[in-house]
């Protein structure tokens, strides 16, 4: 009888423990979103490169992506073909040493005055992977959402009116990245 | 399935992705899908062998099933049932 009633607390004891778990796995579980949160900081070709081929990836496996854009990578951002106006002396030098648009990026390695470029481009072509330009296409019909930051953008100068018409284009700080990034199951740094 | 199963498996959709690189074989997959309807049997076409391995992870995660690969001259035939 005395073995009986230890076994009994034993179980109920275990099932408690279960119990525990079980709340603590469906905690988990909420904490995560499925999606992907990347903050873009590189501005080099191969790396807005990687950056956009990951996020296609994961847009495709419906995995909600936000791309937190930042410095360098902002150049990926200008439209060649728009101008900001009212800029100071600093932000228009800055406007002119940086490259102009996707078409412009620099390689991070192999870059060679523009051969680089010149001739990844070229490989791309001929293996079929998109360029840059339809990768942005591509991911504004996913829905993937692109956040600049507002502070790099002062900083380099850059205007609203000089980016790229994307369609889920937004401004804002750090703290939405971090926010962002806290509720992904999937945080990246490029 | 075995190669001779997917060979003579019922394809309701066939989507040539062949002229185009990692990740557009995916792309054109997930645009695809919509088109068919649950326990239907797509077929991927690619020359990219990643996608050998990129569509039975997509199928997990979206709960497809996955079928098979059968290797032709120059590129794949992926399969995967719709869930």
């Amino acid at each position: 009888m005395d073995m009986e009633d230890t076994q009994k607390t034993d179980i109920q004891a275990l099932q408690t423990q279960i119990d525990a778990l079980k709340n603590k796995i469906a905690q988990l579980e909420d904490a995560r979103k499925d999606q992907l949160s990347i903050a873009v900081v590189s501005g080099d070709m191969d790396k807005i490169l990687a950056a956009m081929v990951i996020s296609i990836a994961a847009a495709a496996m419906d995995t909600q992506v936000k791309l937190f854009f930042s410095f360098w990578s902002l150049s990926a951002l200008r439209d060649p073909k728009k101008t900001g106006e009212g800029k100071d002396v600093i932000s228009k030098m800055f406007g002119w040493m940086l490259p102009k648009g996707q078409g412009k990026l620099a390689l991070s390695n192999m870059n060679m005055v523009g051969m680089g470029p010149m001739m990844i481009k070229y490989l791309m072509k001929k293996q079929n992977v998109m360029s840059l330009e339809t990768m942005f296409k591509e991911a504004g019909e996913l829905g993937i959402e692109i956040v600049v930051c507002e502070m790099s953008m002062g900083l380099m100068g850059f205007k609203k009116e000089e980016f790229i018409d994307y369609p889920h284009l937004s401004y804002a700080g750090a703290a939405t990245f971090v926010a962002d990034a806290g509720e992904s199951s999937i945080q990246l740094f490029i | 399935m075995t190669e001779q199963e997917l060979k003579s498996a019922v394809v309701a959709r066939s989507v040539d992705a062949r002229g185009t690189a990692c990740p557009g074989p995916l792309l054109e997959a997930k645009k695809a899908i919509g088109s068919i309807v649950s326990g239907d049997i797509m077929e991927i076409l690619s020359a990219d062998e990643g996608t050998k391995q990129d569509i039975p992870k997509w199928c997990g995660k979206q709960g497809h099933e996955y079928l098979g690969a059968v290797e032709e001259n120059g590129y794949f035939k992926v399969y995967m049932k719709k869930k």
